[in-house]
């Protein structure tokens, strides 16, 4: 994965950037099978490396497909925030509970209770569906807002240039 | 456990420096876009490290199987991971939209003409 990270940002032809975007994902998913997350791994390969490199594909084909070289005076002030930025954040990892701890505080609060408690109050098997749909239902319903808002932006951002290509064709039409 | 067990968080920082590198560093606006989804990626990968138990299975509930990996920061990540796909759409109308104003998908061009124009 870090692989196909460094490819990204080194290469200069956007065509090939989304592909190795969505292979990216795709490793992502496959990372995520590895760590039990079987749900997310589904939605990562479907939605994260197959939708969104369609649609990146999309406003390739919209807009053009090859990048100008960055300047190097602006790369350097990037590397120096980002050296930074991920220094800082190793040291923050040194607090973090071990990979797998079965003991971390993320697992001690509500957890247990989804686990050991849904089969009774839900009735399904997966837990992630039952606190996905019932227990976190308003963060569903909040996320269903999200896509819709998204889908009426987008429609309104690039639906209205056609809609105003339409009507310069009546007025010239008309005049 | 063959790695250390701090392995994944370096990882994450790893790949969530290099989104960051490439939003800042590059002027593209659709390589921005792919910078922004490699973060979100590193963050997603993050909180399914958490969510591990060590020895335990997928949460899905079966006779036989004692520990289970805590399907919280999953449900988390599915909602995050359709989220990061409608910012994503946005983020590229927005772009096919500038392309259309300024005929071009740089920033430093675009600049230039703001200023000129």
């Amino acid at each position: 994965m870090v692989v196909t990270a460094l490819m990204l940002s080194r290469i200069r032809d956007l065509f090939a950037a989304a592909i190795l975007c969505g292979i990216y994902s795709l490793l992502g998913a496959t990372a995520y099978v590895v760590m039990d997350a079987v749900d997310v791994a589904f939605t990562e390969a479907a939605v994260g490396a197959g939708l969104s490199t369609v649609l990146m594909l999309g406003t390739l084909a919209l807009t053009t497909d090859k990048e100008i070289i960055t300047p190097r005076e602006k790369r350097l002030p990037a590397i120096l925030i980002v050296l930074f930025t991920g220094g800082v954040l190793f040291y923050g990892t040194s607090d973090m509970p071990h990979y797998g701890d079965p003991v971390a505080p993320v697992h001690n609060y509500v957890a247990p209770r989804y686990i050991l408690k849904s089969d009774n109050e839900i009735g399904i098997p997966n837990v992630v569906t039952s606190v996905l749909a019932s227990y976190r239902g308003y963060d569903t319903l909040g996320e269903v807002f999200v896509i819709l808002t998204a889908a009426v932006g987008v429609i309104s951002i690039i639906g209205r240039r056609e809609g105003k290509a339409k009507t310069n064709k009546i007025n010239r039409m008309s005049g | 456990m063959p790695f250390p067990g701090l392995f994944n968080y370096w990882i994450v920082v790893i790949l969530m420096m290099i989104g960051l590198y490439i939003v800042i560093a590059h002027g593209n606006l659709v390589k921005k876009i792919i910078g922004i989804n490699v973060f979100q990626v590193s963050v997603f990968l993050l909180y399914i490290t958490i969510g591990k138990v060590a020895g335990g299975s997928a949460p899905i509930l079966d006779q036989g199987i004692e520990v289970y990996s805590n399907p919280l920061p999953h449900v988390l990540i599915l909602t995050a991971i359709v989220v990061s796909v409608a910012t994503t759409a946005l983020g590229l109308a927005l772009v096919v939209r500038i392309r259309n104003a300024f005929q071009t998908i740089e920033e430093d061009e675009i600049d230039q003409q703001e200023k000129t124009g």
